[in-house]
């Protein structure tokens, strides 16, 4: 390759050095992880957008549930069963934060609120898909009772599952399947699911759907999240 | 072609002996590389270089000013002559080279917007295909939980080695792959725009009437062919391949968007057959893109290494036509 001059040479070495920069065994970006994760905050914006309150997941029919056994199901405190509520009756979920009228919950009360039932796919970041029914009360009728401020423009969900939290816009909040469900396949909600009270929203990646729900918290500010926190996208609208 | 191997002494030589070879100087440096290499040019399509030919060129490319500069790359400069410094070159080569090889035109092939969307978009596939292959990590089959996964993956429950993945864990590749993701969306827009705008895309994209030239082109590959079949800018077997990987950019991409957004643009995800199957889109995708990078350089470095200068420079020497 008489032809290349020695420049074109030096030009090529460079493209050759950044291609094996970029392939670089397992490379988490190094110094460039703070543009990564701006990127990433940008693409947020672009989840906002593409979310539509009119546009709502595909339901499935019954027979295309996933068999329980084969449904995943996460939870940082390990293991699982250490999560089991030993009262559930004393179990409540408290609504505060800029709501004019903080509200405290019980199981029975969520139970008596409009029910919403669908059988829909969930996504997990990883990359796998399992189909469930849930049931609960969709998040809108809960805000309505507790009435959020103009001032407020996030929830902040958090769990007793070992500091376990999230954070939703409103918009992905007030999604019409955006429910705080508690039950899964017709049965009262296990502890593997997120008993007594889980977050759910087809229109999310799982690790969006806090589980073991303590408190929701309207706020100001845009919360983190256990995991986003650690890099993951925020939005996570899918 | 036969690559000759002496071309690069003589002309040190002929720099050393005080010849008008300026050194380069700046953004002067390629109409300096043009004009070093006119000495020793005559086109394919005028026959070998004669001594007429050669003293009518009164101006050599780089004492031109930039702007004339750049207005003779525009206008195809293959069809501008000798540089003037080339009359006692050619004497020298003539003294020391008996049998000169055969010269070459040299000429303007491939515009800067397709050189630096070639590399950039090479750079990015690289990186989307690394952390994509980091992402596929975390769950390496396609299909429902609880159902049998598609049985036609060979990388099913394959973990690809650690130096092939970019991003470390699952939200660094992720991280990775929606943040190269827009450069490399841009970049083929880009591309497509220059293509269409510019009227190359007809010495590029394969139609109907390429498909015999494709098959004489594969018979001459195949050495059931003698004589390789006449050809524009781009041979037909070529054009397929490029348009290929047009094709493989745009499943690619969309096959992309419909696992980022199944909810928000299911029509999309629909299309490619629901989630699972858009997954596995996706993926295959992968594999094509890698097959034709494949074929790409190799093609490059044993049937055409002048073309490697011609997508780093623009500027090509080589045995092929360079527009149609």
């Amino acid at each position: 390759m008489t032809e290349l001059s020695r420049r074109d040479l030096l030009r090529l070495g460079a493209v050759a050095a950044g291609g094996a920069a970029l392939g670089a065994c397992g490379w988490d970006g190094g110094p460039l992880e703070p543009a990564l994760l701006r990127v990433s905050r940008w693409n947020d914006l672009v989840g906002e957008a593409l979310m539509s309150p009119r546009r709502l997941a595909r339901e499935y029919p019954l027979d295309r549930r996933t068999p329980e056994r084969a449904f995943p199901a996460y939870s940082r405190t390990r293991p699982i069963s250490r999560l089991e509520l030993a009262d559930p009756s004393a179990w409540a979920l408290e609504v505060g934060g800029l709501v004019r009228e903080p509200l405290r919950l019980t199981r029975p009360m969520l139970e008596a609120l409009p029910r919403v039932t669908y059988t829909v796919k969930h996504h997990c970041v990883e990359g796998w898909t399992a189909i469930g029914t849930w049931t609960g009360v969709a998040f809108s009728a809960v805000a309505a009772l507790a009435g959020p401020l103009p001032a407020a423009r996030f929830l902040r969900f958090d769990s007793f599952d070992a500091g376990y939290f999230n954070g939703f816009d409103l918009e992905s909040a007030f999604h019409p399947q955006t429910i705080l469900a508690y039950a899964f396949n017709d049965r009262p909600l296990g502890v593997d699911h997120g008993a007594p009270l889980r977050l759910y929203a087809p229109t999310k990646l799982g690790y969006k759907m806090t589980k073991y729900l303590t408190r929701v918290t309207f706020t100001a500010e845009r919360p983190g999240g256990y995991w986003e926190d650690r890099g993951y996208p925020w939005h996570a609208g899918i | 072609m036969p690559v000759d191997d002496g071309e690069e002494s003589r002309e040190r030589a002929a720099g050393e002996e005080g010849l008008p070879v300026e050194p380069g100087h700046g953004r002067d440096a390629e109409a300096e590389d043009h004009a070093k290499t006119e000495t020793r040019r005559a086109t394919e399509d005028v026959g070998p270089a004669s001594p007429v030919a050669i003293a009518a060129s009164p101006v050599a490319s780089h004492e031109q000013p930039d702007g004339a500069k750049e207005a003779a790359d525009e206008a195809k400069v293959e069809e501008s002559v000798a540089a003037a410094p080339a009359r006692a070159s050619v004497a020298h080569y003539e003294d020391t080279e008996p049998s000169p090889p055969t010269p070459r035109p040299l000429v303007h092939r491939h515009h800067a917007i397709v050189r630096v969307t070639h590399w950039l978009t090479a750079v990015l596939l690289a990186g989307m295909i690394a952390s994509g292959l980091q992402i596929y990590n975390a769950f390496r089959h396609f299909g429902i939980r609880g159902e049998p996964y598609l049985a036609l993956n060979p990388a099913d429950d394959y973990r690809f080695p650690e130096w092939a993945r970019l991003g470390g864990w699952l939200a660094g590749g992720i991280n990775w792959h929606f943040a190269l993701a827009w450069p490399f969306v841009v970049c083929g827009l880009v591309y497509v725009g220059f293509l269409v705008g510019t009227g190359e895309w007809r010495s590029l994209v394969f139609r109907p009437r390429d498909v015999p030239g494709a098959w004489r082109m594969q018979l001459y590959y195949l050495r059931l062919r003698k004589e390789h079949p006449p050809q524009g800018k781009h041979n037909a077997l070529q054009k397929a391949a490029y348009t290929g990987a047009l094709g493989l950019g745009v499943i690619s991409v969309l096959s992309g968007f419909a696992i980022y957004k199944p909810v928000q643009l299911a029509w999309l995800t629909w299309l490619f057959g629901g989630f699972e199957l858009a997954r596995w889109w996706h993926f295959l995708s992968v594999w094509a893109f890698v097959g034709f990078v494949a074929v790409h350089v190799l093609a490059v470095l044993f049937v055409d290494p002048a073309s490697l200068r011609a997508i780093v420079t623009g500027w090509y020497r080589g045995r092929f036509p360079s527009h149609d």
